[in-house]
């Protein structure tokens, strides 16, 4: 184990937390939009994400990853998950892990352990973006109106994964399932992302789940 | 639009996705110390300006965030391959013919 200082960056449960979509008040908006909406939108608020780097050619740093975690390191442009977290790969040697709101210590002291003295790093980022999820039938029209990535079924299946160019700034697109797509977005970003798929959504009606 | 093929995430993505990051293989001078102001002064600003093939360094910026090396033709704006940091071209302008390499990974769509 390494000398780095591991300690818990999350307040307890009584402090006052906003997530990054606070201000638009979600929770007011449930159930207001067109019925039968083609999209719907949900922010996974004040979940814990660390970001993992490794050498990704090395067994022991991917065996370590899946003795801690029981999920294998994923590959190039995919996510994988269980039913509490998902890893999903960022790069050659970066990886992101998703887990339940105040688990981030406890997953992080586990990964340390048994990664022991390999050279890696794992880092908080919780406060620093955040997921929002896009069901329903046209979710995939809203995509292709945002980026010039394909997103059609044969090139981006269940499980894929990718960063790429979305309107005018930058976000990684993961499909989880059929119509199920999730937006990793960064917090400075949130609004504009907000007032963006309210916009792209609009044709088809946008309705919001807390 | 043009698309370019990256070595990390093994698929053509579009070229608003990159940035060009100048000339590739310059070496730092090993002994920074030992240089001449010419010698250090050639490592730092002076780059080459070719008509025709260059090998140069790109990012994918929005993507996986890693630097790679291309191999473009300054004239048309052909790619003609791209390979991670630390390989070497397979298109050096020398010998080999361009028109073999274009059927490689870095082929225009």
């Amino acid at each position: 184990m390494s000398a780095i200082n591991v300690y818990q960056q999350r307040p307890g449960n009584d402090a006052h937390a906003e997530s990054p979509l606070h201000h638009a008040d979600l929770p007011s908006l449930v159930g207001k939009g067109r019925k039968n909406a083609g999209v719907t939108l949900r922010e996974k608020a004040f979940l814990g994400h660390l970001t993992l780097r490794g050498d990704g050619r090395d067994p022991a740093f991917a065996g370590a990853v899946f003795k801690a975690l029981g999920l294998e390191l994923p590959v190039a442009l995919t996510v994988v998950a269980n039913d509490e977290m998902s890893l999903q790969w960022l790069g050659p040697d970066e990886w992101l892990l998703i887990v339940p709101g105040g688990q981030e210590l406890s997953v992080e002291q586990k990964l340390r352990e048994a990664l022991g003295d390999l050279h890696i790093q794992i880092v908080n980022v919780s406060g620093g973006q955040t997921l929002l999820q896009l069901t329903g039938p046209n979710v995939r029209e809203v995509l292709m109106k945002s980026t010039s990535y394909d997103v059609h079924p044969n090139n981006f299946p269940v499980g894929k994964a990718v960063g790429t160019v979305f309107a005018k700034s930058q976000l990684v697109i993961r499909r989880t399932g059929e119509d199920t797509w999730e937006l990793l977005i960064r917090r400075s970003f949130s609004d504009y992302w907000w007032l963006w798929l309210q916009d792209a959504s609009a044709e088809f009606g946008l309705s919001i789940e807390a | 639009m043009l698309h370019i093929f990256c070595p990390h995430c093994g698929e053509l993505r579009s070229e608003e996705e990159f940035h060009a990051a100048g000339q590739a293989h310059i070496p730092r001078p090993l002994e920074p110390n030992a240089c001449s102001d010419e010698e250090w002064g050639d490592y730092m600003f002076f780059r080459d300006n070719p008509r025709g093939l260059h090998h140069e360094l790109w990012i994918h910026a929005a993507g996986c965030r890693q630097y790679f090396n291309a191999t473009r033709d300054t004239v048309t704006y052909e790619i003609l391959e791209t390979y991670p940091i630390g390989a070497k071209p397979q298109v050096t302008g020398k010998g080999a013919s361009p028109q073999l390499a274009v059927s490689g990974q870095g082929e225009k769509v």
